[in-house]
C-alpha cells in the first residue's frame, strides 16, 4: 500500500474499479438492448441480478434465441460462485439483519476480490468490500443506463477494448494475493483448467470445476493467507 | 421477458444470501478456513482464463490476450489499478484497430 493513508488508497482503488466496471456496464447496456430487451428490463438486470457474468450470459442466451429455462439456468449456474464468495466474506464482515441482506446483494467478484486483497487487516478488508460494492453498484447501473439509452450510437463496444478490461481488473484484484508460489500455482491451475474445459461443458460448469481444481492444488501445496488480525 | 429477468434475479440473490446463512461453526475448522481463502483466488483466476482465451465455447487467441498481458506487465511495474485497466483496454483496442488480431 502506497501513500500515507491506507484508507484513502483503498477508496481510490474502489473508485477506480467502479469506473472500469461502469465502462463495462455501458457495453452491457448496449448489448442487452441489442439482444431485444427494453431499457427498463436491462436496468432491472443490473439493479436486481447485479452479477455481471450472469447478466451477460442471460442476454447472450436470449440473443441466440434460447428458451427462458436455458437463460435462467445458465445465469444461475454462473452465479453459484457468489455463494462461495459469501462464505468467504461472512467471517470478515460479520453482518446481521438489514446489513446482511445488503452485503449479500453486493457480494460479487470485485467486492470479494478487493476484500481478500486486504485480508491481513479486518477493518481494511471491510472498508475494501463496502467501498467497492457501493462504487460498483452505482457506476455499473449508471453505465448500464448510458449503454441502454445510447445503444443506437455505439456500434461495437469492443472497439474500445473493454472486453480486456474485465479480465485485467480481475488480475489486478487477485494480484496482492499472488505473492507466493503456491498461490500462483492455484491461479495458473484454475485458469488453465477453465480454458481447457470451456469447449466441452456448458457455461458456468468450467468455472466451478476449475475453482475446485485450483483449491485442490492450493491444499496440496499448502497455500496460505497471511494471519488475520482478529 | 419479465418473468425470466425476475426469476433469474431472484435465484442470483438467493445464491448470494445462502453463503451468509450457513452456520458459522460448520466453517470454523482449519481446513474450511484454508478453503475459503482459496475460493476467490481460484474462481477469479478461472474467469480471467475464460474472459481472455474463450469466446462462446471455443478457445480463441484474439486482441484480448495482448491486452491482458499488457495488464500483467503493468502490475509487475506496480502501476495503480486504473492504469492497469486503461493499459489493457488501450492495447486491445489498438491491436484490434490495426487489424493484427480480431
Amino acid at each position: 500500500m502506497k501513500g500515507t493513508d491506507p484508507r484513502r488508497a483503498i477508496i481510490g482503488d474502489a473508485l477506480a474499479i467502479g469506473i472500469g466496471t461502469g465502462a463495462y456496464g455501458i457495453s452491457f447496456g448496449a448489448l442487452a438492448v441489442a439482444s431485444g430487451l427494453s431499457v427498463w428490463q436491462t436496468q432491472a438486470l443490473s439493479l436486481l441480478m447485479f452479477t455481471g457474468a450472469s447478466q451477460f450470459a442471460l442476454i447472450a442466451v436470449i440473443a441466440s434465441g434460447g428458451s427462458a429455462l436455458v437463460a435462467i439456468s445458465t445465469a444461475t449456474l454462473i452465479g453459484t460462485r457468489n455463494t462461495f464468495y459469501a462464505v468467504a466474506m461472512a467471517p470478515i464482515l460479520r453482518v446481521r439483519g438489514l446489513r446482511r441482506l445488503l452485503a449479500a446483494q453486493w457480494t460479487i467478484d470485485e467486492s470479494t476480490g478487493m476484500a481478500v486483497g486486504h485480508e491481513d487487516r479486518r477493518d481494511a478488508a471491510r472498508l475494501a468490500f463496502w467501498s467497492t460494492a457501493i462504487a460498483i453498484y452505482v457506476l455499473w447501473n449508471l453505465g448500464t443506463l448510458l449503454g441502454a439509452v445510447g445503444a443506437g450510437f455505439i456500434e461495437d463496444p469492443n472497439v474500445f477494448g473493454l472486453d480486456a478490461a474485465a479480465p485485467a481488473a480481475f488480475l489486478a484484484l487477485i494480484w496482492p494475493r499472488l505473492n507466493s508460489w503456491p498461490m500462483r500455482w492455484v491461479a495458473i491451475a484454475s485458469l488453465g483448467t477453465a480454458v481447457i474445459l470451456a469447449p466441452f461443458l456448458s457455461a458456468g460448469l468450467p468455472v466451478l470445476l476449475a475453482g475446485a481444481a485450483g483449491i485442490a492444488v492450493g491444499l496440496v501445496l499448502g497455500a496460505r493467507a497471511p494471519e488475520v488480525e482478529r | 421477458m419479465w418473468p425470466t429477468i425476475l426469476i433469474a434475479s431472484g435465484a442470483a440473490y438467493g445464491l448470494k444470501l445462502l453463503g451468509y446463512v450457513v452456520p458459522e461453526k460448520w466453517l470454523d475448522t482449519p481446513l474450511a478456513r484454508r478453503i475459503t481463502v482459496l475460493i476467490p483466488i481460484a474462481l477469479l483466476s478461472a474467469l480471467i482464463g475464460l474472459w481472455t482465451f474463450v469466446s462462446g465455447t471455443s478457445i480463441t487467441f484474439d486482441a484480448r490476450v495482448p491486452g491482458v498481458l499488457a495488464a500483467l506487465v503493468a502490475l509487475l511495474l506496480r502501476a495503480p489499478f486504473l492504469v492497469v485497466l486503461i493499459v489493457a483496454a488501450a492495447v486491445t483496442a489498438v491491436v484490434r484497430a490495426l487489424g493484427w488480431l480480431p
